[in-house]
């Protein structure tokens, strides 16, 4: 008698708002992670353990978004944003160098990286913007729009966190395309940058052109930044088809690749499992992808479809950059492989995304029924 | 109406909206397909390249020193081995300030200033990043005291390694040689030889002697091991092993015991000698006084040893056995009588009335007899025995300088014997050509006339004399005189000693053999000029004594062996076989500044000859180990 009233409260309660297909490829590439990371750490369990903590502390995050309403979420838009904005000045500021990059703000208990914040804040912002004035949408909105995109991307980028901000940009973009942005304005931007191209070029002093050459031949500094790229390739391509099998990758056991546990992490899995190992990670990013892909085509409001695209497309230009600067054919830039690379903040920001997906989907249900 | 057309907006942008998210979807799927298509190039197409890639990235290849190969006597004396120990070794390339690293490392083991500019002396030299050695064989207690704060040198480290020693020391070290690091100059030429791979981990070379002209022999070959290795480099695990083959073992024909016997007789006197078998070529002894100490080059030798041993005026550095050239003298008489014999320019019963010089005709100038008032009636016998010069003057100028110089450098004068050791000087025997070549002027006969006792342009080094005794000695067959009488395999014990061929047989007329033989033979016997140190011998000894000349004198200047200065005295020679009818060891010694052949050099042989063939030891020798101290 008690159990029966039970069971559909607690499923109220906890699970009415989480999306069970999406859980279950986001906890399918969370088992990789665990899995590779074990390998990657040389079997080090405190690594696993601590990934699985931050696992936990992500999907609590995820819950707590998932069961958000979205007025909510909208309400948050604006002093997020501001707070955001406030804290990159700040850093800019009176940030620590770390690294040769200004990126840490040190806030007296701790020391934050407000550009993670951005990375939410800011497609937030944009589609609230947008949401506001969606009835009377005109180019100047646009141009707004990308002035609040442009302005935090524009101090991350001089910390320099390229990685970040080439992030941010693209999930910016996404909005700002999403919106409806012109056909022939984005023709013109397109024909405008790759015109600036020249001048710009003439414009670098030479390190810094050799520094863009290195960028794009990574063979030319094989013992600086080339060499991460040309061990990462070596990793993959050692890898073979059916790959060394787990825990005997020799680039990855012998130290030979760089940041193994983190940013290259996918070169110990493709070193270890192959290309059969590729095929099924790009499988399950995909799943993730497709199943936002179709929360975004029924989400019921302007707000939630341009969000919800965002997150979707940004997660997949995470997976995209990493896996391609890995395997050589983008530059290295700081981006992990989303929800495999070691790190909580990467893994508490794209669980904070897809709980927000989850809502987006759950909530409009809960509206239509 | 109003709320009709913002339905209609809406459907309108939600297709829109499907449109774009439909591109982006299509934009997706074209990357990830890009992805694929890049998995596919790297793991398929060129698999094979990055599997070589990260094949060449673990696997490091260790090179194994071999153990170089000892060198024994005849008898099985070991001349020059090896022995384990450690080195206190700093690699400069590691060190930020390296004289505030020593000066630190001083405090833990003992380093001596001269430990100090050898090491400079190393740096100056060195090849880009290798370990140098600052001490060579610590103390088990330096060892431990360094290990104990190794964490404070980054660059420095504790080698245990194979040292090479040569117990013998000064006797040897002419014969023996050393080995040495290897320099630039050594590395270039094993490049050239394309023996470099070959020494890829030996910190060592043979530098002189033996130890150079052997090289091969004794270096063996390196062995490898294919290590797994981490990105710091580090081994892991061995994956295969080589083994090195240790250098090969030489058992010259040298007689230790002969040596030690050889260089006692010497005394005090600077020289050299060469003791021959007559039958084969092997050497049986080979000193060359001073000597050194070859241990001091091993490691590179400090600065203060260096310059005593450079600026030395007893030069001990100068191989003189191998590399000394000196007049013949009178040890050319034999030699001239054979050739007056073999041109048919004198006949055993030839008799001259010496009056105590020699004149051309038409000329004053008088060639002088060493004896005033000369020897009176001498005979080709007698000329030997009492070593008349007046009678070469005369056969001398009958042979002229064309048929001395074709006959005696049959004997090998005035080239090289082929000995197997680098370096060996070849001496002269002049010749027409020659002269007209060196001076660009013509032959005279008066140059003739000294050429005939040994006292003109004739150059020969001790190596040589011993060599052209030994010819004489074996009735004109000749073997090319050699110090290593067997190579062995590492791993096999017996391998027989090589046949030796002749290569030289003159056919020379055993009648006149017999001749200058029993004149050599009467030079050791009361009226000879070695009477003295040929008395008593229970043995046939044939010898012949021999003077060089330092100083010239002037005509009717006397020669006062006390006014001069030790150092201008004439070099005493001497050269010798026994047993006269069979002989089994040819000899020639040289006693710088010794004065007279028959009292100096001539003592020196019969010790020799009587330590070999009779087995008696002049004196209580020393041994080995009592003469044995710290050296370093």
């Amino acid at each position: 008698m008690i159990k029966q009233p039970l069971w559909p409260r607690l499923r109220k309660r906890f699970v009415l708002h989480l999306d069970p297909v999406l859980l279950a490829a986001i906890g399918l590439l969370m088992l990789t992670s665990l899995v590779i990371l074990f390998s990657a750490s040389d079997g080090d369990w405190g690594r696993v353990l601590k990934q699985g903590g931050n696992m936990l502390v992500a999907l609590v995050i995820l819950w707590l978004m998932a069961n958000m309403p979205l007025h909510y979420l909208m309400r948050t838009a604006l002093p997020l944003y501001l707070l955001g904005m406030l804290l990159l000045i700040g850093v800019a500021l009176f940030g620590e160098i770390s690294h040769g990059a200004r990126r840490w703000l040190n806030i007296g208990v701790t020391t934050i990286q407000p550009s993670e914040l951005m990375k939410i804040a800011v497609p937030l912002m944009m589609a609230w913007y947008f949401e506001k004035n969606e009835a009377t949408l005109t180019l100047k909105n646009y141009f707004v729009a990308a002035l609040l995109l442009l302005l935090p991307v524009a101090l991350i980028a001089r910390q320099p966190d390229l990685g970040t901000a080439v992030l941010i940009s693209a999930s910016g973009f996404y909005v700002l395309f999403l919106a409806g942005l012109s056909w022939r304005v984005m023709l013109a931007m397109l024909v405008a940058g790759l015109g600036s191209l020249p001048v710009l070029w003439s414009m670098l002093h030479d390190y810094q052109r050799h520094r863009v050459m290195m960028l794009l031949d990574p063979e030319q500094d094989a013992l600086g930044k080339g060499y991460h790229t040309i061990q990462g390739m070596i990793a993959v391509g050692s890898g073979g088809v059916l790959g060394k099998g787990y825990m005997y990758g020799t680039q990855a056991h012998l130290d030979f690749l760089p940041e193994r546990t983190t940013d290259f992490i996918f070169a110990v899995y493709s070193e270890e499992f192959g290309l059969l190992g590729n095929l099924l990670l790009l499988a399950m990013y995909l799943f993730v992808i497709g199943r936002g892909f179709v929360i975004t085509a029924n989400a019921s409001t302007y707000f939630t479809r341009l969000m919800a695209g965002s997150i979707t497309l940004t997660f997949f230009t995470y997976a995209f950059v990493n896996m391609g600067m890995v395997s050589g054919i983008l530059p290295v830039v700081g981006v992990p492989l989303p929800l495999v690379s070691y790190g909580g903040t990467s893994m508490v920001t794209l669980l904070l995304g897809f709980g927000m997906l989850m809502s987006i989907h759950t909530h409009k249900k809960l509206v239509q029924t | 109406m109003k709320r009709r057309v913002e339905l209609k907006n809406t459907q309108r942008e939600i297709y829109y909206f499907r449109l774009r998210l439909a591109l982006c979807l299509g934009f997706v799927l074209l990357l990830l397909f890009i992805l694929l298509a890049r998995f596919v190039y790297l793991q398929v197409i060129k698999h094979d390249h990055y599997q070589t890639l990260a094949e060449s990235n673990r696997i490091s290849i260790v090179p194994i020193v071999p153990n170089r190969g000892l060198i024994l006597d005849r008898n099985g004396v070991v001349l020059a081995h090896n022995y384990s120990g450690y080195t206190l070794e700093i690699t400069p390339s590691k060190v930020d300030k390296l004289d505030a690293t020593i000066d630190q490392l001083a405090e833990l083991v003992d380093i001596q200033p001269k430990d100090r500019k050898r090491f400079k002396k190393l740096l100056a030299e060195s090849r880009n990043f290798e370990s140098l050695p600052i001490r060579n064989r610590l103390s088990d207690e330096e060892v431990a005291r360094f290990a104990a704060q190794r964490y404070r040198f980054p660059g420095v480290e504790i080698k245990a390694r194979l040292f090479r020693e040569y117990p013998y020391r000064e006797r040897t070290s002419h014969l023996i040689g050393y080995i040495g690091r290897i320099n630039t100059n050594d590395m270039k030429k094993l490049e050239d030889e394309e023996e470099a791979a070959n020494y890829r981990g030996s910190d060592h070379i043979g530098k002189t002697g033996i130890e150079q002209s052997y090289e091969r022999e004794l270096h063996g070959t390196t062995g490898f091991e294919q290590v797994e290795v981490d990105a710091g480099g580090r081994g892991v695990r061995v994956l295969s092993r080589t083994p090195p083959v240790s250098g090969n073992n030489l058992v010259l024909s040298l007689d230790a015991k002969l040596q030690e016997v050889a260089e006692q007789a010497f005394g005090n006197y600077r020289g050299a000698l060469v003791a021959i078998d007559p039958n084969n070529g092997e050497v049986l002894a080979f000193v060359s006084r001073p000597g050194y100490d070859p241990n001091l080059f091993i490691d590179g030798i400090d600065e203060q040893n260096w310059n005593e041993l450079n600026n030395s005026p007893d030069v001990p550095l100068n191989n003189r056995a191998l590399r000394g050239q000196y007049p013949l003298g009178s040890t050319i008489k034999p030699f001239m009588a054979l050739a007056g014999l073999h041109y048919k320019k004198r006949s055993p019963s030839y008799t001259i009335s010496d009056p105590g010089y020699f004149t051309l005709p038409g000329s004053s100038h008088q060639f002088r007899d060493w004896k005033k008032g000369g020897h009176g009636s001498v005979d080709m016998f007698k000329s030997i025995v009492v070593s008349c010069d007046t009678y070469y003057y005369g056969l001398a100028v009958e042979l002229g300088i064309d048929n001395m110089f074709n006959f005696l450098s049959q004997f090998g004068f005035g080239k090289k014997t082929g000995v197997d050791m680098e370096g060996e000087t070849q001496g002269l025997m002049p010749s027409q050509e020659w002269k007209q070549k060196r001076y660009k002027q013509k032959w005279y006969v008066g140059d003739t006339v000294s050429a005939g006792i040994g006292q003109g342009y004739d150059l020969a080094t001790p190596m040589q004399l011993a060599y052209a005794t030994a010819i004489l000695a074996n009735n004109g067959v000749g073997y090319r005189p050699h110090l290593v009488r067997q190579v062995q395999r590492s791993g096999s014990n017996a391998t027989p000693v090589p046949q030796v061929q002749p290569e030289v047989n003159m056919n020379l007329n055993p009648e006149h053999l017999a001749l200058v033989k029993n004149a050599m033979v009467a030079v050791m016997q009361p009226g000879g000029t070695a009477a003295q140190a040929g008395s008593g011998a229970p043995y046939a000894f044939a010898g012949k004594t021999g003077t060089a000349q330092v100083v010239g004198m002037k005509q009717g200047e006397k020669y006062d062996e006390s006014r001069l200065q030790e150092r201008h005295r004439d070099h005493a020679l001497f050269i010798g076989f026994a047993p006269a009818d069979q002989p089994r060891i040819a000899l020639a010694v040289l006693a710088e500044n010794g004065g007279h052949g028959g009292s100096t050099a001539a003592p020196i042989a019969r010790k020799v000859l009587d330590y070999y063939l009779l087995g008696k030891v002049p004196q209580p020798l020393p041994t080995v180990s009592d003469t044995e101290e710290e050296h370093d």
